[in-house]
């Protein structure tokens, strides 16, 4: 079996055999109904006679986990969430409380806090009127099966997934989690938004007495994640790395696959703040409009994005925007909240946080265009070098420079003459980001990527030469 | 009330079946504030109240959580974790084995002097907004950022073996920052430590004590000093950490480890594994002889984020040596791992960030026991050597050994004296060899209590405060400087 990930990811007949498995279901059970979340939220505004102006947000969860190691379940748990959280406005002045006490009393105690820290602080000088109602694109991120899922379901895909594992003689740890999420944002200006969603992840290690593999999976529907698919993925990777070598640091030709592609450019994202630049602490500073990375890098935030999640509105309930940041290589616009926008005079493009924050805003939804170049195709034609599964403790050495440190973990590998040919020791890397994007030679197919580091963002595998592992570590 | 939902859920559980059950209520409450550059950032408060339902049923474990505090709610929440255990018994090689452990009903408040929700908030956002512009108006600081945070934890632990316990807990921190951008570099300095500054069980006289507005403008200073400061040269170097880098180092490269979850490969799917396999325990020599290392969480040890009266499983804080004269000694344990290797007793280190987490290990107060150098007297006997402070950067493999740190900022020891300013210093190395090299440790004068607030672990990830005691330490032979070689 090829230690090289496949990105195909399709329903698999185990997985529709398991949803049959009966038991009480989280998410369906538990989540409350827009229409409960919009009479809750009609009482707060009702509650708040006094602010000059209120905002409510209510976030209920409804999640569930199964975890595994050494082949069987250790820990299984489930959780039911709500959270109601307030913003008042008094005289220029706003501050935010929440609570999970749903009862009058917890109301009206939340909303009281809320008005009390908001008076305890000068004006704010760039504080904005809430936004009235807004018209938002259509998002539909919601599938009943796998808010349906059941812990006996989640219960016989991994027993099938530690069945297969101890076959092949080898020790499986992950874990297989469902739910689903809602939020609704309602203002005394008027606006109200509305967002559920259901989310599925599974990611497994296999473990072998020198050696491991490694797959994830994260996705707002279960029929697009496949436990067994990756389970044999990983299960791959550690049959190829055993007997790992060790070979010497140095600038290597690296094929990273999508996850450890999309730990590594998770640490841009914030850069690409109004705030982040106006507070000159983000690596495109005095960069905007310079060629600072390669012709074939292309990046967008796009909400609306097919393989992307999330609401189409931000923390103040403003329409997200589909923005181009990256034109071939070239940092081309910023993403906005209201205020910063202000500040910065441009437009907003729904991408703020809710406030009151300091950090402004950020792009969430990170969409790469990718290339035709299978991993496969990347290994076929390179040479010598280094086939990286996954990245692991990425930490930001040099903010300008964009320099990141981490490991490699998980499945290492050797590549010579087009072939890969052993597995190897795990290296420390310290890699500019800006270096790196302007040394990448092939690009794979954008795909839904999870890893560890960066929430799921759409990112290609990248073929990048000069990549920098400064040491090797023991296993 | 608190007493009366744990006794619904414990006895909804054993009706169904379970052969075990703990319940753990919680009431939290937070507050957050913070300024940037000279105004109020972020103003906020949360309170957060449920229950958590930890059962064994089929042999095994289910756990589940709700904020819905009814009788019908709570019911249904302990109902749903025993069938979350039957499901789990579809995997199992074995019934789940736990250390015996004694009932107790006790009550356990860590003490403190103001209580930071009763100090008035125009005070607190006053003292933020008097550091931060003490740091703003240094020329060449283009960022200056401040915040407090608190944290009030009320819980109440019922099992069924008769446990009843009742626990308060208040904690603290706060810190300053500031930043400095040039040509191509960004600069900070941060006290009284990184990454939100230094954080204890304790009262609003913590923050008090750090003196933020009388060290602003020394560390704002020093921010825009580094981009004339030297490069931290490359190469194999003698090193001296301060205590809150040494704190983090300690966290990383022992606490980490003595994991025993992620020794027997719990976690190693997402936080790793551990290279100190259970075959090591009273053979390695981890540390030179002068190392002494122990996990306590008891209130005696200082007011740490792993102080407590009793874990989240009803075992009493107990203090654990993990290092003793450079030996290996010690795991963090909790009552289903201790009897894996032997041990008769939890180790007492179950914690959970929330009523709807499952307990898990966690870290207590790991800390090096202080030695016996005075701080001038290390400097004057250390011929060639670079000092570093104040974390910025920290990674290491998934199994504990291969490490890199950078720090803030770096200082030149030369012929016994501290002489010029360094940036960018960091250093590398495999866990035991560093340890090994370390041949001098400072006096308890110099000995901190470190809080490090954000320790992530689990899944679903749960963060976690953690307590590390340790004085400015020298290290022989480290490599210096890889995060910033050019290759």
């Amino acid at each position: 079996m090829s230690p090289v990930r496949k990105s195909a990811k399709s329903p698999h007949a185990a997985h529709r055999a398991a949803r049959r498995v009966k038991g009480p279901a989280v998410a369906e059970a538990h989540l409350p109904s827009e229409a409960e979340m919009r009479r809750l939220a009609e009482r707060v505004l009702r509650l708040s006679q006094e602010a000059d102006e209120t905002e409510v947000e209510i976030l209920a969860g409804a999640d569930a986990l199964t975890r595994f190691a050494n082949n069987v379940i250790h820990q299984n748990v489930a959780e039911r969430t709500i959270a109601v959280s307030v913003r008042t406005v008094f005289d220029g002045r706003t501050a935010r409380a929440t609570t999970n006490k749903t009862d009058e009393d917890g109301l009206r105690r939340v909303i009281a806090a809320s008005g009390e820290l908001a008076r305890s602080q000068p004006k704010d000088p760039d504080l904005l009127p809430m936004p009235r109602a807004q018209k938002y694109s259509k998002v539909d991120r919601y599938f009943d099966d796998t808010a349906s899922a059941t812990p006996a379901y989640r219960a016989k895909a991994v027993a099938d997934v530690c069945a297969l594992t101890a076959k092949n003689r080898q020790t499986a740890a992950g874990i297989f989690a469902t739910g689903a999420s809602a939020m609704l944002l309602a203002n005394s200006a008027g606006l109200r938004a509305a967002y559920r969603q259901t989310h599925a992840e599974f990611s497994i290690t296999i473990l072998e007495p020198d050696s491991s593999g490694w797959g994830k999976a994260g996705d707002p529907d279960l029929r697009h994640v496949n436990p067994l698919e990756l389970a044999a993925e990983a299960s791959g990777k550690a049959e190829h790395s055993r007997r790992p070598r060790e070979v010497e640091p140095g600038r290597w030709t690296v094929i990273l696959e999508p996850a450890a592609v999309l730990d590594l450019v998770g640490f841009l994202f914030y850069d690409f703040a109004g705030t982040a630049v106006l507070d000159q602490r983000s690596c495109f500073n005095n960069r905007m409009g310079k060629k600072v990375m390669g012709e074939n890098i292309t990046l967008h935030d796009d909400v609306t994005h097919p393989l992307q999640s999330g609401p189409a509105f931000d923390g103040e309930g403003f329409p997200r925007q589909k923005v181009l940041l990256v034109d071939r290589g070239v940092p081309r616009n910023l993403v906005y909240s209201r205020a910063t926008a202000k500040k910065m005079k441009a437009r907003p493009t729904g991408h703020g946080f809710p406030l009151p924050n300091q950090d402004g805003e950020a792009p969430v939804n990170l969409v790469f265009a990718g290339g035709k170049t299978s991993v496969e195709e990347m290994v076929a034609s390179t040479g010598r070098g280094i086939l990286v599964t996954r990245l692991w403790y990425i930490r930001e050495v040099d903010p300008y420079e964009k320099v990141l440190t981490g490991m490699t973990r998980d499945g290492t590998f050797l590549v010579e003459g087009g072939r890969v040919v052993a597995g190897l020791r795990n290296f420390r890397f310290n890699q500019g980001l800006l270096e790196m994007l302007s040394n990448v030679e092939q690009l794979g197919p954008a795909v839904r990527a999870a890893g560890e580091e960066s929430f799921e963002m759409v990112v290609p595998s990248m073929k990048v030469n000069g990549f920098h592992f400064t040491e090797v570590t023991k296993f | 009330m608190m007493e009366q939902w744990a006794d619904w859920a414990l006895n909804t559980a054993e009706s169904r079946g379970a052969t075990f059950a703990d319940a753990r209520v919680m009431d939290v409450r937070l507050r957050d504030l913070s300024t940037k550059q000279g105004r109020v950032g972020t103003l906020a408060e949360s309170e957060s109240l449920g229950i958590g339902v930890r059962v064994i049923a089929n042999g095994s474990w289910g756990f589940s959580a709700t904020d819905r505090m009814t009788r019908e709610g709570i019911a249904a929440c302990a109902a749903h974790a025993v069938a979350v255990a039957r499901a789990s018994a579809l995997a199992k090689r074995g019934d789940v084995v736990m250390a015996p452990e004694a009932a107790y009903r006790d009550t356990w408040q860590n003490p403190f002097v103001k209580d930071p929700f009763q100090i008035p908030l125009d005070r607190q956002i006053e003292l933020l907004l008097a550091a931060d512009f003490e740091m703003s108006r240094v020329p060449g600081v283009t960022l200056s950022e401040t915040s407090m945070q608190f944290r009030r934890i009320e819980q109440w632990y019922a099992s069924t073996i008769g446990s009843r316990i009742h626990q308060i807990k208040m904690q603290s921190g706060a810190g300053i920052v500031a930043m400095s951008f040039a040509g191509n570099e960004i600069q900070k300095r941060s006290y009284p430590a990184s990454f939100g500054g230094q954080h204890q069980l304790a009262g609003y006289e913590l923050v008090e004590s750090f003196d933020l507005v009388g060290n602003a403008q020394r560390i704002a200073e020093e921010s825009v000093a580094l981009h004339k400061a030297a490069q931290c040269p490359e190469g194999e170097r003698t090193i001296i950490l301060e205590s809150s880098q040494l704190g983090l180092q300690i966290h990383e490269s022992v606490g980490h480890p003595i994991e025993l979850d992620r020794v027997l490969g719990m976690e190693a799917n997402f936080a790793g594994m551990s290279f100190l396999t259970t075959e090591k325990l009273g053979k390695l020599r981890y540390a030179s002889d002068i190392v002494n290392v122990v996990a306590d969480a008891r209130l005696e040890h200082g007011p740490g984020l792993g102080t407590f009266g009793y874990d989240d499983e009803g075992v009493p804080a107990q203090c654990t040596d993990i290092i003793k004269d450079g030996l290996f000694t010690g795991y963090l344990s909790n009552r289903e791992t201790a009897p894996v290797i032997g041990l008769d007793r939890s180790g007492g280190t179950m914690r959970a960030e929330s009523w709807n987490r499952l307990p898990i290990i966690r870290m207590t107060n790991i800390s090096l026991l202080p030695g016996a150098w005075r701080y001038d007297d290390l400097i004057a006997d250390t011929d060639d050597a670079i000092l570093m402070e104040t974390n910025r950067s920290w990674s290491i493999d998934d199994r504990r050994y291969h490490f890199q740190f950078s720090t803030e900022i770096g200082w030149e020891i030369k012929g016994g004296k501290k002489t010029r300013m360094l940036k960018h210093p960091s250093y590398s190395g495999i866990t035991t060899e560093f340890w090994n090299s370390c041949d001098a440790i400072c006096s308890r004068d110099y000995w901190t209590l470190w809080g490090t607030p954000n320790c992530g672990k689990g899944q679903p990830q749960q963060v976690m405060g953690t307590g590390h005691g340790a004085a400015p330490s020298r290290f022989r032979n480290i490599r210096v400087g890889m995060a910033f070689a050019k290759g």
